[in-house]
């Protein structure tokens, strides 16, 4: 919970500052702090002081966190921004079948309930990519299918993904500054709904947060003990589903391939798959193959074969 | 917990003032859009019912990820912990709750902060965006009995009967 601590203490100098503000301008959101406005000594006395904290801990106290009614606001629009630039694969039994593994699986994860739920949806792309917005909405490229030979693969490619939303990987890509001014504004605004000119700027830090994370997603990626963290998360869903979580391993050996050819998508944002690989066999040990199980491999193929 | 102590003075229930312990059972809030009340503590149960945001309802005992609930029309059954809040979820900006001052600790505002009304406004400004195959895979939903089925199908046997 760092963010929301980090939150707690930004929103207290962002309101100190905000109030200093207004000792100069007369900033009139902020009339409702009776006697600071208009003394412009630059020195407060014990009155002021004492507003100055009702406010700052009134701000603090009401938006303190970010409720799964907004994660899920977030996560709408990040899904819907990296679908800007990846188009949907619009063949519903191969999503049909995404969603039966992967909403299965959501329920041996630590928070299978978000405000929205989980849905998994195949991107077009060759390239081998996924993207797991906030709440739920997990996005998995063709070319990502493809490095999955078995159902049991398929699963752990999705539990990876799992795993980045039930740690908020994503919201924790939102910089640190981008919440406040919103929540200075939502501060201000406790009570009523929002004014235009209140609702433009809330607006404005909803898109940098969105673009905050659909950047991170795309481009710079999440630091490497954040993908140590969402496949170590993996290995807990599959063993506690039942899938031997060897198959994350056999599935990265066969990425390790795939990427040679570019280094887009996961080549670009994730760890290489041996240092992944390395990193998991601390956690699963020595694991054999995952068994071949026939009626797993039937359904795989019928459903993803010719993708 | 000064407000539920107050509700339960108003009750006229016997309350030993200046201790936290409050005895019987605690309201929680659904903090999901549509949450589901379970026959038994695995998502390998029954659908009860469905509950939805904003919903309190009473919290009898917990058993590891799971909550005992009672519904207001009387309808019981188990939710897990990450539906549930503490907090009382007031479903309209300016209602009673915000402008009694009750505490972001004890309340949650909902359509407050990113919103639905965010999002439209997000839509006007960022038009190359769009939403429809958003809204497309939110309405891909697996029930419970397909689960189950999946999981018995592929011989898949889950550690622990369930969600846990
Ligand atoms: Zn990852």
């Amino acid at each position: 919970m760092s963010l929301r601590i980090d939150a707690r203490a930004q929103l207290l100098s962002v309101a100190a500052a905000a109030l200093a503000l207004a000792f100069v301008s007369g900033c009139s959101t902020m009339s409702q702090v009776g006697g600071v406005v208009g003394q412009a000594t630059g020195v407060m006395n014990a009155d002021q002081a004492e507003a100055l904290n009702k406010s700052a801990l009134a701000i603090e106290k009401t938006f303190q966190d970010i409720t799964p009614e907004q994660e899920y606001y977030i996560g709408r629009a990040v899904a819907a921004t990296v679908l800007v630039t990846y188009k949907p694969f619009d063949r519903e039994q191969a999503n049909a079948y995404l969603n039966l593994i992967g909403q299965t699986a959501v329920q041996f994860s630590a928070k299978p309930e978000t405000f929205g739920g989980y849905h998994f949806l195949l991107l077009e792309t060759d390239e081998v990519n996924a993207f797991a917005a906030p709440g739920g909405l997990i996005l998995v490229s063709r070319g990502m299918v493809r490095c999955c030979k078995t159902e049991d693969e398929l699963a752990a490619v999705l539990a990876h993904e799992i795993s980045h939303v039930d740690h908020q990987h994503g919201l924790k890509a939102i910089r640190k500054g981008r919440l406040t001014s919103a929540l200075t504004t939502l501060g201000a605004a406790a009570g009523s709904s929002l004014a235009g000119g209140q609702l433009a700027e809330v607006t404005k830090a909803f898109e940098g947060s969105i673009s905050d994370i659909t950047s991170t997603m795309m481009n710079s990626g999440y630091s490497r003990t954040t993908e140590f963290e969402a496949d170590k998360g993996a290995v807990v869903i599959m063993k506690k589903m039942g899938y031997n979580p060897a198959a994350l391993v056999t599935m990265l050996e066969r990425m390790q391939v795939q990427l040679k050819a570019d280094n887009k998508g996961f080549g670009k944002t994730h760890p290489a798959p041996e240092v992944r690989i390395a990193e998991l066999k601390k956690t699963i040990g020595t694991e054999t193959q995952p068994e071949a199980s026939p009626v797993r491999q039937e359904r795989f193929q019928k459903s993803l074969g010719g993708v | 917990m000064k407000r539920q102590s107050k509700r339960w003075l108003g009750l006229g229930l016997i309350v030993m003032i200046g201790t936290t312990l409050v005895a019987g059972p605690v309201t929680m809030s659904v903090q999901v859009k549509s949450g589901q009340v379970l026959a038994t503590p695995s998502f390998l149960g029954k659908v009860v019912t469905r509950v939805n945001y904003g919903d309190r309802l009473q919290v009898l005992e917990q058993q590891g990820d799971w909550s005992k609930v009672t519904l207001a029309d009387g309808q019981g059954g188990w939710m897990h912990n990450s539906a549930l809040s503490k907090k009382k979820i007031a479903m309209k900006a300016g209602s009673q709750d915000a402008q009694t001052g009750a505490s972001g600790d004890e309340l949650a505002l909902a359509g407050k902060g990113f919103s639905s009304d965010v999002e439209a406004d997000f839509k006007t400004k960022n038009r190359d965006v769009d939403f429809t195959w958003v809204d497309k895979m939110e309405k891909i939903k697996v029930p419970p009995e397909s689960m189950q089925q999946f999981l018995k199908d592929g011989g898949i046997q889950p550690v622990e009967g369930g969600k846990r």
